[in-house]
């Protein structure tokens, strides 16, 4: 085994290289090909470029594991391709293409237009390929950074505001917190295994008793820093905040590409090594998700500003989700993905929404300022109730199915007053979203609001979207078929 | 025998340089105080037959992150700073740290082996010597994140760049 770099570790590790090479070459051409600010627009096509490329080679992998089947471990089990990674990888393949069209009208209106941007989405989707398919501790944890620091730069871009400034300072305070957890936790689970390797982990955690004090410190460590990083209540303080204060568009990526790849991170390891030991961390999730469904819908209530609203709304989602993992069964893992990819396209559509509505001189984040959006734009205004109404879980749309798998599988597991408490919280969360619903199409226009600040690339994004929040709603059976096959080994 | 007496040598070295730091006025002393605890921890780290740590805690440690330290101090103002009250009065806080410290220790020096039973580390191929033992682990082993963390670093620095230029 002297072969430093073998075909399959060039296989696996393809993706990640371009989305790196395509990142830094959208850093020089800004400075050295197109410094004119006119010229913005072959950096977003660069963007979509580098996805492409990266597409075709996700697309290439998902076509060996359905032709062979298993899965693909590369450079001494450091990384592993399998159908749960690659499903992971479309989400934030989708996410990042997204958030990058919704961003160009937006920045221009901000001024803070530089090509940095569309470099650092890049660098930052690298970071989470890595998360999804890591199954080494030291490989995910520098993932993981890459990441988070990306999106610490992202969500101070706004350099002249000093909402946006306050935004990146606490986020990336709680957000180094939280890392510093994660790292305690990794470095015990290490000291357990006497590997990093995932698979090592999984052994030697099972061969413990799972009230073992050491293995309770490395669970309750890890689970600190992840529940930070999904944004889940008691720990969810920095969320309302990033979110404010980051770029729209940011706040798009943080709230959807950010939670997915730590949801990822987070089924990874506690379905896998640490689901021995699940008697001893299934209270503590459980606590996290009621506790979220609580502060996530009572806080979300009283806003006023949208931004800050859908990040109680985020709070709510993650408790939802992580009674998925409480469940524990093929059909809470199915419906944790089937939420998450549902989430990734409502979410994004109600952040893109909310990006059109700034405008020069006005940041569009009040909820008065979707007054009237039926009559100024009702394309845009029926999209956006879609959104809030899959937001909510109310059928036809894919929201409900995201619900009804998680529910079912509370049901299944013999969690009934859990999965009660959860659908009285469903209650609450229609009234926030249907004050926003009542603003749109109830209160009247205030005079001469300007135009809305709308481009191709939004309405192509809003298009995407909007059809698949709809889709899954409508006709899930190819989005359930594609979650049940990322599931079986 | 030696080896022994040098343990006790290099430890006191450690400690004492890491209380002087805390504990003395001049920020330039503190600094100083620093680079003999490094050292310190530099030699037990030749104890242990890590070469290469050695000379990286040389060259990384005291050579590179203390001149930056000194840089930071000679942006301060020495004299004022040197007025200024040096400790809260929070005995109790501290009292209770070092307590909780303390006993955690004891814990772990007295029936650390049964209550965490450590897992065997997972040995590298064995090769001759320290450093390409540490070579082997990083360019086979971690690969990956080594090469990864090079990304980490680029986005730092162009993060750093962003937030600090006026005009990008």
């Amino acid at each position: 085994m002297n072969l430093y770099y073998t075909s399959t570790d060039h296989f696996v590790l393809l993706p990640a290289i371009l989305l790196a090479l395509f990142g830094c070459a959208t850093l020089l051409f800004d400075f050295l090909v197109f410094p004119d600010p006119r010229q913005r627009r072959w950096l977003l096509i660069c963007l979509v470029l580098g996805e492409a490329c990266a597409g075709i080679r996700f697309w290439r992998q998902q076509e060996f594991l359905n032709a062979y089947g298993g899965e693909l471990t590369a450079f001494n089990g450091a990384l592993t391709v399998d159908q749960f990674g690659l499903f992971f990888q479309w989400i934030f393949l989708a996410t990042t293409l997204i958030v990058g069209l919704i961003s160009y009208k937006y920045l221009e209106v901000r001024e803070e237009h530089h090509g940095e941007y569309y470099g650092l989405l890049m660098l930052a989707q690298c970071g989470m390929f890595f998360l999804a398919c890591g199954t080494e501790l030291v490989t995910i944890f520098v993932g993981l950074e890459t990441m988070a620091v990306t999106f610490y730069i992202l969500v101070g871009f706004l350099r002249a505001d000093k909402r946006s400034n306050e935004a990146a300072m606490k986020y990336l305070l709680l957000g180094g917190l939280s890392s510093g957890f994660l790292a305690y936790g990794f470095s015990v689970l290490y000291g357990i295994a006497g590997s990093t390797k995932l698979r090592v982990i999984a052994e030697a955690v099972s061969a413990r008793n799972a009230w073992d004090p050491i293995l309770l410190l490395a669970i309750a460590t890890t689970a600190v820093g992840l529940l930070f990083k999904i944004s889940a209540a008691p720990f969810h303080m920095w969320a309302p905040d990033a979110y404010e204060g980051a770029p729209t568009s940011i706040t798009a990526f943080l709230a959807v590409g950010s939670k997915a790849a730590s949801f990822a991170l987070l089924m990874r390891l506690f379905f896998g090594p640490l689901g021995s030991a699940r008697e001893s961390w299934a209270p503590l999730m459980i606590a996290a998700s009621i506790l979220s469904m609580i502060i996530g819908n009572f806080a979300a209530v009283t806003q006023t500003n949208t931004k800050r609203l859908l990040a109680y709304s985020g709070v709510n989602h993650a408790g939802y989700i992580l009674l998925g993992l409480i469940a524990g069964n093929p059909t809470g893992l199915k419906g944790m993905l089937v939420y998450l990819l549902i989430y990734t396209f409502m979410n994004l559509g109600a952040f893109l929404v909310l990006t059109v509505l700034t405008r020069k001189g006005l940041a569009g984040e009040d909820i008065n300022d979707l007054n009237g959006l039926m009559q100024r734009a009702p394309g845009y205004a029926i999209w956006m109730l879609i959104f809030l109404v899959s937001l909510a879980g109310i059928p036809p749309t894919g929201g409900f199915f995201g619900k009804y798998f998680i529910f079912l599988a509370l049901l299944e597991t013999g969690h009934t007053t859990l999965a009660i408490i959860a659908a009285l919280f469903v209650a609450v969360s229609v009234y926030y979203y249907f004050r926003l619903i009542k603003a749109i199409f109830i209160h009247k226009e205030e005079q001469d609001t300007p135009p809305l600040a709308t481009s191709l690339g939004i309405r192509l994004a809003l298009g995407v979207t909007g059809v698949l929040t709809l889709l899954i709603g409508v006709y899930p059976e190819p989005f359930l078929r594609l979650a049940q096959m990322s599931i079986s080994r | 025998m030696v080896e022994t007496a040098l343990f006790y040598a290099f430890a006191v070295l450690t400690i004492a340089g890491a209380i002087l730091t805390v504990t003395l006025r001049n920020a330039i002393h503190c600094a100083i105080s620093l680079i003999g605890s490094l050292a310190g921890v530099a030699g037990l780290y030749l104890l242990q037959q890590a070469e290469f740590l050695f000379a990286v805690q040389i060259v990384l440690y005291i050579g590179g992150i203390m001149v930056l330290f000194l840089f930071v101090i000679m942006l301060v103002n020495l004299d004022a700073a040197a007025k200024e009250r040096q400790y809260h009065r929070h005995w109790l806080a501290a009292a209770v740290c070092v307590a909780g410290t303390g006993a955690l220790f004891t814990a772990f020096l007295l029936r650390g082996q049964t209550l965490v039973k450590p897992a065997a580390v997972e040995q590298a191929e064995p090769v001759a010597g320290n450093v390409e033992t540490i070579a082997v682990a990083l360019f086979q082993q971690f690969l990956v994140p080594f090469e990864v963390a090079s990304l980490l670093l680029l986005v730092a620095i162009v993060g750093g760049v962003v937030m600090a230029k006026k005009r990008i």
